[in-house]
C-alpha cells in the first residue's frame, strides 16, 4: 500500500505529477485551482526529481511552453480554471494538430466570462467538442474523488503517449478544494535523455544527430490534400480511442428502472440521491462516465429497453444531456437537472428531480 | 457506520483545522473521510464552516443539507444550521455569545463551555480541541489515540511540542459536555 494522506484534490494532482516523473509544469494562478501551483512551488520538486515548475507571465505563455517542452519529448503538465483554459484553446488546438502528448487539468468554475469562483461543470462542451478550432479531440477524464485526481495523472500520461494526444482532466472547484484520503503512488524516475531518444526518436525534436532526417513539429500544411490525409489519420486515432479507451462506472444499475447519468462531483452528489431513492423504494441506478470523450455510447445504449427514464445531472444548463441522447438514440426519455453559475445541487434536489421524471413532469 | 457532521463558527476559531484533525483521525483507523469547506465569499465575510464525513464505506456526496451532528460555535451558525440536524441527531454548541438558544425537541442538545474552559487553561487557541473532546465524548467515532496520531499528521513537526497541551484540552472537553433539556 502506498502512502496515505489527507489532501485537497488540487494538492493531490500536484503531488501525483511529481511522482509520475513529470519533467515540467507551466501555469498561471487562478481560483479555484491555485493550490496546484502553490503546492508545487512549496514542494520544490526540482530538488526531489529535477522537475521544472514555472509561473509563466500569462496563460498564453504557459500553454506555448507546454507545446515547446512536449515537442522536445518531455513530460509536461499544466493546470488552470475555466477562463484560463479558454485562453489555452489556441495552443491546445496546435498541440492536438501537431500530435503532442501532454496533460492539462481544468478545475472548472462557474461561467460564462469571469463568472464566479465556485464549482461548475459548464466546460463540458469546451472539453469534449473541441474548445479550439479544427477537427480534434482531447481524451477527457472526469475524476469524482481526490484519489482519482491523483490516479488520473499517470493514466493521463499513459494515454497521452500511447496516442500522442493531449489529455484533459476535467475537475471542478469542489473536487479541487475538498480533502479526502488519498493513497499516493511511489515515485517514478523522470525519463533520462537516453530513454527519451529511444522512445520518441520517430517524432520528438531533441537534436537529430546523424542517423535520421530532422523531425518537424508543426500543425501547418498548406497542401490541402496532405492536410486532409493528416485529418484522416487523426480521425482514425480518435475512432481507436472510442473503441479501446472508454471508462465508466455503474452503481446499483443491475435492477434499475431509472438511471441518473452524472460525472465528477455531480456523480458523487447523485450517489447519495440514489441511496435516498432506494430507501423510498425507487429502483434507481447511477451511470458515471469517467471518460467524457470518448463517451460510453455503447455502454449506455445497452440500457435501452431496460430503463424507463434517464436523468442527466450536471452543474451546467444541458450539455451532458446531448451525449446521453445521442447514446440512447432518443429511445429513452431523458430529462435534465442541474444548478449552475457556481451553485451546487443537493442530494435532495436531485431526488426531487428524479421523482418528477418518474411522475412524467 | 457513517457520521455526517457540520462544524460552523467564526473564521479563526479553528473550525477548519478541527475538521481536518477529525478527518485525519478517521484515516488513522482505516475509515473513509471527506472534508468539504465553505469557501469563497463566505470565507471573507467572517463565518467558516466545514462538512466532515467519517464512514466505514465509500462516501457519496461530500456536500449535504442534513447532518447527524452539528457543532455550532456562533449565533449566525445557530440560525443557519439548527434546522439541518436530522431528527434524533446531535447539536453541540458553545453558549458563549449565543443569544437565541436552540429550541428543537426532536434532537439531543449539549453545551460545551469551550471558550471559558480554554481561557481558564490559559490558552484560547486550544478552544477547538475542547470542543472536539466534548464531541468525541458524545460520539466516540474515533479513539483518542487516533486523534493524537491525526494531530501529529495534520500539524507541522515544529509544533509537535504543543501536542500534550492539545491532549489535555481534548480531555477537558470530554469531561464537560452538559445536556440541555427543553421543557
Amino acid at each position: 500500500m502506498g502512502e496515505l494522506k489527507l489532501m485537497k484534490g488540487n494538492e493531490a494532482i500536484a503531488e501525483a505529477a511529481i511522482r509520475a516523473g513529470v519533467d515540467a509544469y507551466f501555469g498561471y494562478p487562478i481560483t479555484p485551482q491555485s493550490e496546484v501551483i502553490e503546492y508545487l512551488m512549496a514542494e520544490q520538486p526540482e530538488e526531489r526529481t529535477g522537475m521544472v515548475v514555472l509561473q509563466a507571465e500569462s496563460e498564453l505563455a504557459a500553454i506555448n511552453m507546454v507545446y515547446g517542452a512536449a515537442a522536445a519529448g518531455k513530460k509536461v503538465f499544466t493546470s488552470s480554471s475555466s477562463p484560463g483554459i479558454s485562453l489555452y484553446q489556441e495552443g491546445i488546438s496546435y498541440i492536438a494538430g501537431a500530435e503532442l502528448p501532454c496533460v492539462i487539468a481544468n478545475v472548472v468554475r462557474g461561467g460564462p466570462g469571469l463568472g464566479t469562483i465556485q464549482p461548475s461543470q459548464a466546460d463540458y462542451f469546451q472539453s469534449t467538442k473541441g474548445g479550439g478550432h479544427g477537427d480534434y479531440k482531447l481524451y477527457v477524464l472526469a475524476p469524482a474523488s481526490v484519489q482519482e485526481m491523483a490516479d488520473f495523472i499517470q493514466l493521463g500520461f499513459d494515454i497521452a503517449y500511447k496516442y500522442r494526444n493531449p489529455v484533459m482532466i476535467q475537475s471542478d472547484g469542489m473536487i479541487g478544494q475538498m480533502m479526502e484520503k488519498v493513497e499516493l503512488a511511489d515515485q517514478r524516475p523522470r525519463w533520462t535523455d537516453e530513454e527519451i531518444k529511444q522512445m520518441h526518436d520517430s517524432w520528438a525534436a531533441f537534436g537529430k544527430g546523424d542517423h535520421r532526417e530532422r523531425n518537424i513539429i508543426t500543425s501547418l500544411d498548406l497542401d490541402s490534400a496532405k492536410q486532409e490525409k493528416h485529418n484522416h489519420h487523426l480521425q482514425a486515432k480518435y475512432r481507436r480511442m472510442e473503441e479501446e479507451e472508454v471508462l465508466f462506472e455503474e452503481i446499483n444499475c443491475e435492477d434499475a428502472e431509472y438511471l441518473i447519468v452524472a460525472y465528477g462531483s455531480s456523480a458523487r452528489i447523485s450517489m447519495k440521491s440514489i441511496d435516498l431513492a432506494r430507501a423510498k423504494g425507487i429502483k434507481a441506478g447511477l451511470f458515471r462516465p469517467i471518460t467524457l470523450y470518448p463517451f460510453p455510447m455503447k455502454q449506455l445504449n445497452a440500457y435501452v429497453g431496460k430503463v424507463k427514464g434517464i436523468l442527466s445531472v450536471e452543474m451546467s444548463a444541458g450539455q451532458l444531456i446531448e451525449d446521453i441522447k445521442l447514446a440512447v438514440e432518443c429511445n429513452v426519455p431523458v430529462k435534465h437537472f442541474g444548478r449552475y453559475g457556481g451553485m451546487i445541487h443537493s442530494p435532495e434536489e436531485v431526488l426531487t428531480a428524479l421523482e418528477n421524471l418518474i411522475k412524467g413532469e | 457506520m457513517t457520521e455526517e457532521i457540520i462544524i460552523a463558527g467564526f473564521g479563526g476559531q479553528g473550525v477548519l483545522s478541527m475538521g481536518k484533525i477529525l478527518a485525519y483521525s478517521g484515516i488513522m483507523q482505516n475509515q473513509e473521510v471527506s472534508w468539504m469547506p465553505s469557501y469563497g465569499p463566505e470565507m471573507r465575510g467572517g463565518t467558516a464552516n466545514v462538512t466532515v464525513i467519517v464512514s466505514d464505506d465509500r462516501i457519496s456526496s461530500p456536500v449535504l443539507n442534513f447532518y447527524d451532528t452539528a457543532i455550532i460555535l456562533n449565533q449566525q451558525s445557530m440560525d443557519k444550521f439548527e434546522k439541518t440536524v436530522k431528527p434524533g441527531g446531535l447539536l453541540l454548541y458553545d453558549p458563549n455569545g449565543i443569544i437565541h438558544h436552540p429550541q428543537r425537541k426532536d434532537i439531543k442538545i449539549f453545551k460545551i463551555e469551550a471558550a471559558k474552559l480554554s481561557a481558564e487553561m490559559g490558552n484560547t487557541k486550544i478552544f477547538n480541541m475542547v470542543v472536539l473532546g466534548a464531541y468525541l465524548k458524545l460520539k466516540p467515532i474515533v479513539k483518542l489515540e487516533n486523534v493524537i496520531r491525526g494531530l501529529k499528521k495534520s500539524i507541522p513537526e515544529r509544533y509537535h511540542k504543543l501536542i500534550p497541551m492539545n491532549e489535555s484540552a481534548l480531555t477537558k472537553g470530554m469531561e464537560n459536555p452538559v445536556e440541555v433539556f427543553l421543557n
